[in-house]
């Protein structure tokens, strides 16, 4: 969450939610969190657990852009 | 009868002393309808009498619907940290554990206009040009 919310901070086009899981139950059971941390991408792709910033965010290159080489640019 | 331990509240006090500029929580509750509501503004507000340069402000999910419409809140409790620019950052519930202690990082870093990210991070994240949305999902540690 604290990494979401620094990628936020870094470019006005991202804008990040921490969601406390059990309070949005409905929400949860959507977006089929059973285990947390579980980031979803623009209501889409998924990323699970907690990651190391590079990782976390190559992740998210990845789910927005398939074409991008994991890695690449590391 | 707060919610934060006095001990917390001194640790807390300390660590908001490396604020730069004035920060804003920005609080949306129901009160009326919600299990954790109330919790979630006492906690709020009890955070931001910690450092002079934090202010809170609550506004009534159902009532206050322009504010509602401004940050995009679509569920409660909300709470959206900002300094003189909404970055999106929003959390949604009662910030408890370790995302409590995310949230407190998170007030420094707004406060000082800085992610703390890597170069090579900020870079990628610079080269962003389209809408980006990251819902994390987490529960209380």
């Amino acid at each position: 969450m604290r990494l979401a919310y620094s990628f936020a901070i870094e470019n006005d086009l991202i804008r990040a939610d921490g969601i406390e899981a059990s309070e949005f139950p409905d929400l949860s059971s959507r977006y089929r969190v059973y285990a947390v941390p579980r980031t979803v991408v623009n209501q889409g792709a998924y990323i699970e657990g907690s990651l190391p910033e590079n990782v976390f965010l190559d992740s998210i290159l990845k789910a927005v852009n398939p074409e991008t080489r994991e890695g690449e640019a590391l | 009868m707060g919610l934060i331990r006095d001990d917390d509240a001194l640790e807390i006090r300390e660590r908001l002393k490396d604020m730069v500029s004035p920060v804003r929580l920005i609080h949306f509750t129901q009160e009326l309808n919600l299990e954790y509501g109330r919790e979630a503004r006492h906690l709020i507000e009890e955070v931001g009498g910690l450092s002079d340069k934090l202010s809170v402000e609550v506004y009534n999910f159902l009532l206050d619907k322009e504010r509602v419409a401004e940050y995009g809140i679509d569920k409660v409790p909300a709470t959206v940290i900002r300094n003189g620019k909404d970055y999106g950052i929003r959390f949604y519930g009662i910030p408890a554990g370790y995302e409590f202690s995310a949230v407190l990082d998170t007030i420094l870093a707004v406060s000082q206009g800085d992610s703390g990210l890597r170069p090579e991070s900020r870079e990628k994240l610079a080269g962003i040009a389209e809408p980006l949305h990251l819902e994390v999902f987490v529960t209380p540690t």
